[in-house]
């Protein structure tokens, strides 16, 4: 079963407002963005561009590909297909804002920050998400939320994003 | 996508091109791992991987234990100079003695064709084909594969000589093996005592002047001449050898716009090419050494990431 959460226009008007809260929260001083792949990614682009069009100067732009931290490498399956991380500045003393589409359990968040820390030394580490499904199995909560949903084990959260899957919505799909 | 299945990695001949190229795409996102500060990901914490090495080798070793350990992996190594080999023990044998101190994944190096294989049935951790004798070498393959993709954007149409000792190597095979899955067309050249009979049924042009290999070439590829294997003679000396099959700037210039060289190294400089073109802009040798790093993490994470408990 399928049920439609958000449609396009809600969408951008989310993004163009988180957008407009990270400035005035983080200032541009200093400012990153960091997504993580894949749509996490491309919300952080679509959030750099409007934040750049505002202050007209470019913001740090990278994305992270979280396969090689995660902490399910010994549960038995098939290992997911690993993508580029591509960090193309100094993290060090960098204001980060990291980005996510869904924000469900923590687990992902958790290996994104032992990689970024990796990276360098940021000053501050904050966290958007666009959709928090909540069930946290992890003390992460993020700073900026676009929507927040009641969701259930049995279902999934899915943002589609026409770079990534040719269209814009958020639905939840139960399974049986 | 589609998923790893393989235990074992041990010739490219087994690989269907899709599997392959898989190798490829993985080891893509890996070669930005070795370009960062910290060089190392979590990735294969607490797994164990030995070196098993039944020949000397420096680079191959070397290569396989940094894409190891920028992995987190615990790297053992095993060589010959130190183990009870020299006591009779068979190679199975020595592999299942290492295997009952539970490890993860075996990189085999062995004289004779074969032998990574045979281990790789009696035992459950992985096993990884370092090259065995003039059989296969098969991450030496793909380390040049993946180069010549980077390069060129394509391996499919693209016409490769591989230049000099083709009966004794191991790398030949498995180049020839993966550039043919790939689509690309694939020259011999050398002296016909270096040439096997019947090596084109693999589906390969042979030819014996290395004048004809350059003018058809997108890339040259030189074999090292392995003087420890030449115990018979196959040419008269080494100063002809180098005339007839040597490479030079002259000769470089009688080539395609764009011709490439590569070599496996070690390179003997002068013999099979001079350092004018080692060192020239058309050589990708330093450059196959940064990939085998990145291709060789790629294997290790599909056959070692993927296996749970070691039961």
């Amino acid at each position: 079963m399928v049920k439609e959460v958000m449609k396009k226009a809600e969408m951008e008007k989310i993004i163009t407002a988180l957008s407009k809260e990270v400035l005035k929260e983080m200032g541009r001083k200093n400012l990153a963005i960091v997504g993580i792949r894949k749509r996490g990614a491309i919300l952080a682009q679509r959030i750099a561009q409007r934040i750049a069009r505002t202050t007209k100067k470019e913001i740090p732009l990278g994305a992270l590909d979280i396969t090689l931290y995660r902490d399910d490498f010994s549960s038995i399956g098939p290992q997911p297909v690993v993508h580029r991380t591509e960090i193309p500045f100094d993290l060090t003393g960098k204001n980060v804002l990291l980005v996510d589409d869904v924000l469900y359990t923590g687990r992902t968040i958790r290996a994104a920050l032992d990689e970024l820390i990796d990276f360098g030394r940021p000053e501050v580490i904050k966290l958007l998400i666009l959709i928090d499904r909540g069930n946290r199995e992890l003390p992460i909560q993020p700073d900026f939320i676009g929507k927040r949903l009641v969701s259930r084990a049995n279902e999934m959260v899915e943002v589609k994003l026409k770079e990534s899957d040719g269209m814009e919505e958020v639905i939840i799909i139960k399974r049986k | 996508m589609m998923e790893w299945k393989k235990k074992d990695l041990l010739t490219l001949e087994e690989l269907s091109k899709e599997e392959i190229e898989f190798i490829l795409e993985t080891a893509n996102s890996f070669k930005e791992v070795s370009t960062r500060d910290v060089k190392k990901v979590p990735t294969l914490r607490g797994k164990t991987i030995v070196n098993l090495f039944f020949e000397p080798s420096t680079r191959t070793r070397t290569s396989f234990e940094l894409a190891a350990k920028r992995l987190s992996a615990d790297v053992l190594d095993f060589s010959i100079g130190n183990s009870s080999v020299s006591k009779g023990e068979s190679p199975v044998d020595t592999a299942r003695n290492i295997e009952a101190m539970k490890v993860d994944c075996f990189i085999i190096r062995h004289p004779v064709a074969g032998i990574p294989k045979l281990i790789a049935k009696e035992v459950k951790a992985a096993v990884i084909n370092a090259g065995d004798n003039s059989h296969e070498h098969p991450t030496q393959g793909l380390l040049d594969l993946f180069t010549i993709r980077e390069k060129k954007g394509k391996i499919k149409g693209l016409k490769i000589a591989i230049v000099g000792d083709i009966l004794h190597s191991r790398v030949a095979r498995s180049n020839i093996w993966g550039l043919t899955k790939l689509g690309a067309s694939v020259i011999l050249c050398g002296p016909p005592t270096l040439i096997p009979l019947g090596i084109k049924h693999m589906g390969v042009e042979v030819t014996f002047s290395l004048e004809e290999a350059i003018k058809k070439a997108d890339i040259l590829y030189f074999l090292r001449m392995q003087k420890e294997r030449q115990d018979e003679i196959f040419f008269p000396s080494t100063q002809e050898y180098v005339q007839l099959y040597g490479m030079d700037m002259e000769n470089l210039k009688r080539g395609k716009r764009g011709l490439l060289i590569m070599h496996p190294g070690p390179i003997n400089r002068g013999i099979e090419i001079k350092s004018e073109i080692a060192d020239s802009p058309a050589s990708l040798i330093l450059e196959q050494v940064t990939n085998g790093i990145a291709v060789r993490m790629a294997v290790l994470y599909l056959l070692v990431g993927k296996r749970g408990k070691n039961d």
